[in-house]
């Protein structure tokens, strides 16, 4: 004979946190987050971080300066383990992961000061984001065995076919330094894709372009996800960029999130023209 | 058809010069021109282009200040001594080529061990934290050589450690003492030798730079956090270029050991790997070639200057100077980058590969 200890509960479904476009419903989402967060020394920077992007979704992270945006894509790459929560990256959690195993996994990221391999031409700088596509080892390498040319003509058509994205095909031969920066963030953006992600980060693409070069980011960002059907979640202040080509964006002011939504919904927020404008005062409203 | 890229055609006139310089010193040998002293620093010489070869891997390419390199080739020279005398033993009638040879991989074999070993903790570190622990280690390995004892009782290889030595016994390798009795290698094989390992060693690093374990070193070196976020994992690459580095050393060690009748421990201590580290520096990092010029020139410039007796060490210290001053001259600098990257912008220009409206 069992006994019930427990009151009687009546259960409910548990509502939705986020919202995914309508195509990728019946997808596994591509990122979920649940509960994620991170604290330096009692600092908490991000908590309580929850938020699903669907399989080809253009989601965007916005947010004052200092929010912890950037920190979010650092927990997102493992570049920092969280304190709390769990990442799941298409189904499968991320927990002690390395960054390069999150690489490997399918997430790639552009960042925020731009990080070129300076030193190194155009196209070895794209042959770096291939690193895991080819697999000839060193002594290959040394010896110029056949693996090693027939690779390398794979590799060099492949970095041929991810520039023409940028129609940056001219520029392969080029020290990555000596790019102009707009060409520099394009190519941040070519490298990552090299690595055959479904989950692109984008950390502030549109920065210091005029609004001609944004206009054409906002199409190519557009054309990305189309071609290689894959996931974006970008990081911008760009208000235009970000109205103008995010299905689903996520508000975050002092490391949580204040509001999640559509850009309509974004923008008739009060609690979001709040923490970008102020609080309105009472005689005025 | 592809046009040959620039690293391409950089590599074939290094390969080009080495070649020519040999034909140039082996007609001079030949046609009695060449003095004694400078026919006895050849093999020293090409000893020391392999060690600055392999050096610039390290700090060049990986990006990593090493100050134990004259350790590897310690290592290497001291094990292919060894292995040379007991070859000696069993086998009187092997050809000096093939002792060489056999000493030189021998000696490879033993640094790269020694440079696996002590890269797993060394390679922890960034900066100058490198820098001062590779310096450590290769005093470590000057101080445990000197308690190294290794004799022949037939054609069996004995060895002790730490034990104070028995006059009675004809030592291979006797701690303080260094190395005696060495099965040495006549100049002009050595010669052949040392060319040769030049060669080889140029072809495992320039091949390793123009490869795909290549790209991940110097993305490693370029920037840590973006390397990583493309999926390279940082510290195997490291690994990867601090040990060749080291193998390098090593058969250059070898090689360098068996021109000699006697050798000690002391001839690799900070000073030898200082030494390398200036032909690195001076001939430009990660510039491969430079290395082999400054390389030779700077081992053969002590000797030039005997005529000036106790001012040499001087001398040679303030031509060190010069050529650091005249090298970083804004003219000078200015020059040698206009011949690279102007250039190209100019070429960037013409071709309308720069839009129009790009910030620059």
């Amino acid at each position: 004979m069992t006994e019930t200890r427990r009151s009687t509960t009546k259960m409910v479904p548990f509502p939705s946190r986020s919202i995914v476009p309508e195509r990728d419903l019946d997808k596994q989402p591509i990122l979920e987050t649940n509960h994620l967060g991170i604290e330096f020394g009692g600092l908490k920077a991000v908590q309580d971080f929850s938020i699903t992007v669907g399989r080809t979704e253009i989601a965007g992270l916005i947010g004052p300066n200092g929010a912890g945006k950037t920190t979010v894509f650092n927990l997102l790459t493992k570049v920092y383990q969280p304190t709390t929560g769990m990442v799941l990256l298409d189904g499968v959690d991320t927990a002690g992961k390395t960054t390069v195993e999150a690489s490997k996994m399918g997430i790639a990221r552009t960042f925020q000061n731009i990080r070129l391999f300076g030193n190194m031409t155009v196209e070895d700088n794209v042959r770096i984001g291939l690193h895991n596509q080819i697999s000839y080892n060193m002594f290959s390498g040394i010896f110029r065995l056949p693996g090693y040319w027939k690779q390398e003509k794979r590799q060099h058509e492949k970095t041929m076919e991810l520039l023409s994205i940028f129609d940056m095909q001219d520029l392969a031969d080029v020290k990555a330094s000596n790019l102009p920066y707009g060409a520099q963030r394009r190519l941040e953006i070519v490298r990552a894709l090299a690595t055959e992600p479904k989950l692109l980060l984008l950390d502030e693409p549109a920065a210091g372009m005029n609004p001609h070069e944004t206009e054409e980011l906002m199409d190519n960002i557009i054309r990305i996800r189309d071609q290689f059907q894959i996931a974006v979640l970008l990081i911008e202040h760009d208000m235009k960029l970000v109205m103008g080509i995010c299905e689903g964006i996520c508000v975050l002011n002092f490391g949580q999130i204040i509001a999640k939504g559509t850009a309509e919904e974004i923008q008739a927020n009060p609690v979001v023209i709040e923490a970008y404008l102020g609080k309105q005062k009472e005689a005025e409203a | 058809m592809k046009k040959p890229n620039r690293r391409f055609v950089t590599n074939l006139c290094t390969y080009l010069m080495v070649i020519i310089a040999f034909f140039v010193c082996r007609s001079m040998i030949d046609a009695g021109t060449m003095s004694r002293s400078m026919k006895g620093q050849l093999v020293p010489i090409c000893a020391y282009i392999v060690m600055a070869i392999s050096l610039n891997l390290t700090v060049g390419i990986s990006g990593e200040l090493s100050l134990g390199h004259a350790g590897f080739m310690s290592i290497g020279a001291f094990s292919g001594i060894i292995f040379a005398g007991w070859l000696r033993a069993v086998v009187p009638d092997v050809g000096n080529e093939v002792r060489l040879l056999l000493a030189i991989l021998v000696g490879g074999v033993f640094a790269l061990a020694a440079g696996f070993l002590i890269g797993i903790p060394v390679l922890r570190l960034r900066g100058d934290y490198l820098a001062i622990v590779t310096l450590a280690f290769g005093e470590i390995i000057r101080s445990l050589l000197n308690l190294c004892y290794f004799w022949l009782e037939g054609t069996d290889l004995r060895f002790s450690f730490g034990s104070s030595p028995d006059p009675a016994i004809k030592y291979l390798f006797n701690g303080p003492a260094g190395a005696q009795n060495v099965a040495k290698i006549p100049t002009e094989t050595g010669f052949i030798g040392g060319f040769i390992l030049v060669l080889v060693t140029l072809f495992v690093v320039l091949n390793l730079i123009g490869s795909r374990s290549g790209r991940a070193i110097m993305a490693a070196r370029d920037n840590r956090i973006a390397a990583e976020s493309v999926g390279v994992n940082i510290t195997k690459y490291k690994m990867m270029a601090f040990t060749v580095s080291a193998c390098l050393a090593g058969m250059a060690g070898a090689l360098f050991g068996l021109n000699y009748s006697t050798l000690q421990s002391v001839k690799f201590n900070v000073d030898a790997s200082i030494q390398v580290l200036v032909f690195v520096v001076l001939g430009g990092i990660g510039n491969i070639w430079g290395s082999i010029i400054s390389a030779a020139l700077l081992y053969v410039l002590p000797e030039m200057l005997r005529t000036f007796s106790t001012y040499r060490m001087l001398i040679y210290a303030i031509v060190l100077i010069i050529v650091m001053i005249i090298t970083n001259l804004p003219l000078v600098r200015g020059f040698v980058t206009q011949l690279s990257n102007a250039s190209e912008r100019r070429r960037m220009h013409r071709d309308g590969k720069i839009r129009k409206g790009d910030a620059v």
